[in-house]
């Protein structure tokens, strides 16, 4: 299970995806036998820091270049969150811009800005949680009862093959079907001798392309999670059934959904903890900069990024990643918390 | 009872048949439309727009592009370069990191591990990131501001060290009996021990690194040094990039160039070999997962 899964990490830039498969990865991860790691824990604690750095020299200098990487890339850069309460001066930097305390939450809040880019994040989010996952559980079903392997194959293949191309094709697709002047879609609707519709000015029927392209991208390799899950029920389930009479369906309905059930709700749990994040290469690769559709477009990360590259508001843009940030660390906790509850050896830590 | 129980699976197998074909095809559908577009006549598409299938066939666009090949050739090396200097350098470096989490009497491993996996739940955000990079390291419009923040990723780090875990103790045990020092059982025998996982995300770093555009859009100005993704997205997004990285070096005058055509036959250069090569890269994958998954 844990390398099926790791077949399925979602390759991307790290600070954007919060994928719920790179969750679940991590909760293989990191669960371990707790017995074993408190007696190790407590071996080494006798010995203290410089025993030990000198006994494995090499390894800790092996561990050196990631420890550093990690320490340039998330860790310092972790200051800079002082500039969220700042207005901020270019000449300033860091420590030179005036402090403003929270004012750049309370404009964002009063504006109603940030209510309007979390009430976006999260409905897209549920959107695409509820409709991902029971897409992938139809097709992971009916991929593991139809005949035939090679339409099997041939079929996974195509599923699978969009969670390899690049998100900027994604917006070439977009803007081949939906452009104004010539797309796929108002060519249709010419031809059928029907009024043109200008996508580009209207917010409406981008939540459903925008859904639609994340159902596009993720399908096949969702499906395979929940592919593997149900490779895992025994076939002695089955076999039983079908000496008590029951066919397809029934089986389906009375041993396949209900052992999904655990696989279906922990990867719901873990999408929820990622609830905040938004997928940024989507969104920005199909919608960009029209600010005509931002009103039911525009994300927390759409925003964080363009109060960096267009409006050069570096407080307010570092205000927004953090609420994001600091609100959906919570999120994991309390998630985290709820998972170990219930079934402990699928917590993250 | 037995027919009644043959009816239902056709009835299943039928639905099934035809769901999973519609799905396949809505997955399949955008590759065809750009394709379709790509072979059109531009008159065609101003005329009419884009349409399921060309209506007055033509190779006029891929003529163009392939007259003037400079842009896209640049932006095919500079891709291929940073993917095989960044897929190479992070696998070196995440396979050592992950080998030395994986070593049991490696006392600081859980600390480490969860120094590593705490940057996966809470960041400073893009902003001080982008401060980072570009005000302090001075990377902005350099090949390392591409390179560097796709290099180690700390999922790919707790990945190997569980693909490595795998390894039986004892070998390393008889090793180090034997002398061997901690760098050399990893290169010697952990390394080769774990072609699979190596594989594995070997190929998650590259795929990382041809599909990346983001990096290219917040640091880099200069187009000799966009990377294919990147060049694609300037390309789509105007025209006059089109005309002038393009056309613009044709004696053609702005009234003949394809546009529309054109912006679909670069997606599809730019796009073709990642399509081509991965029913074999998935291949590689599933060789991965089978071998791993033995640990579960």
């Amino acid at each position: 299970m844990l390398s099926l899964v790791a077949y399925l990490q979602l390759p991307g830039h790290p600070r954007f995806h919060y994928d719920y498969v790179a969750f679940i990865n991590r909760a293989y991860g990191m669960t371990r036998s707790p017995g074993r790691r408190e007696i190790e824990v407590k071996v080494g604690a006798k010995r203290g820091f410089w025993y030990e750095l000198n006994k494995s020299k090499v390894l800790f200098l092996m561990i050196l270049p990631v420890l550093l990487y990690f320490l340039i890339f998330n860790y310092i850069p972790m200051v800079g969150i002082y500039y969220a309460f700042t207005r901020f001066d270019f000449n300033g930097g860091l420590f030179g811009s005036p402090f403003v305390g929270w004012d750049n939450f309370k404009f964002l809040f009063q504006s109603g800005t940030l209510t309007q880019l979390i009430k976006n994040t999260v409905l897209y989010n549920i959107a695409f949680i509820l409709l991902g996952n029971v897409l992938q559980i139809v097709t992971a079903v009916f991929l593991s009862q139809i005949p035939g392997k090679v339409y099997k194959r041939v079929a996974q293949t195509v599923m699978f093959l969009p969670h390899f191309i690049s998100w900027v094709l994604v917006g070439a697709f977009s803007y081949q079907m939906f452009n104004s002047d010539n797309g796929v879609v108002n060519t249709l609707l010419k031809e059928l001798a029907h009024p043109t519709y200008d996508f580009y000015l209207q917010p409406e029927p981008w939540k459903y392309i925008i859904t639609g392209f994340y159902i596009w991208k993720t399908l096949g390799y969702g499906a395979v999670i929940y592919l593997a899950a149900i490779m895992s029920i025994s076939d002695e389930y089955y076999e039983a059934a079908r000496i008590d009479g029951a066919n397809v369906f029934q089986q389906i309905r009375h041993i396949t959904l209900p052992l999904l059930v655990p696989t279906f709700v922990l990867l719901i749990l873990f999408s929820l903890g990622g609830i905040l994040k938004g997928q940024f290469d989507l969104f920005y690769q199909i919608i960009g900069g029209n600010g005509m559709l931002y009103n039911a477009t525009d994300i927390l990360d759409t925003y964080v990024f363009r109060s960096l590259t267009v409006n050069f508001d570096i407080g307010m843009g570092t205000a927004a990643g953090l609420f994001q940030s600091f609100f959906g660390f919570l999120l994991v906790l309390v998630v985290n918390f709820i998972i170990k509850k219930t079934r402990e050896d699928y917590a993250l830590f | 009872m037995k027919i009644k129980i043959e009816g239902a699976t056709i009835v299943f197998n039928a639905l099934g048949y035809t769901l999973i074909t519609l799905l396949a095809l809505f997955c399949l559908l955008p590759f065809w439309l750009i394709i379709a577009g790509s072979f059109t006549s531009e008159v065609t598409i101003l005329q009419e727009g884009f349409n399921l299938f060309p209506k007055v066939f033509s190779l006029e666009a891929y003529r163009v592009v392939f007259s003037t090949p400079g842009q896209i050739e640049r932006a095919y090396a500079v891709t291929i370069g940073i993917t095989a200097v960044g897929s190479f350098l992070g696998l070196f470096f995440v396979s050592m990191a992950g080998y030395v989490l994986a070593r049991k009497d490696f006392v600081y491993r859980n600390a480490m591990s969860f120094l590593i996996y705490f940057t996966t739940l809470f960041s400073g955000g893009l902003i001080p990131w982008y401060i980072m990079i570009t005000k302090y390291l001075h990377m902005k419009d350099s090949y390392l501001a591409l390179i560097l923040p796709l290099m180690i990723g700390a999922w790919n780090i707790i990945l190997m060290k569980n693909f490595m875990k795998s390894i039986p103790d004892s070998i390393i045990e008889s090793a180090q009996i034997d002398g061997a020092g901690d760098f050399l059982i990893y290169w010697k025998l952990v390394l080769p021990l774990s072609t699979p996982g190596l594989a594995t995300i070997g190929l998650f770093i590259a795929l990382a690194y041809w599909n990346d555009w983001f990096n290219a859009a917040v640091f880099i100005n200069t187009d000799t040094k966009f990377p294919l993704q990147f060049l694609l997205y300037k390309i789509l997004a105007s025209a006059e990039v089109l005309r002038s990285r393009i056309v613009g070096n044709l004696s053609l005058s702005n009234m003949e160039a394809p546009t529309e055509t054109l912006k679909m036959a670069v997606a599809v250069i730019v796009t073709g070999p990642i399509v081509f090569l991965y029913p074999f890269l998935q291949k590689y994958f599933v060789k991965g997962l089978t071998v791993g998954a033995v640990k579960g």
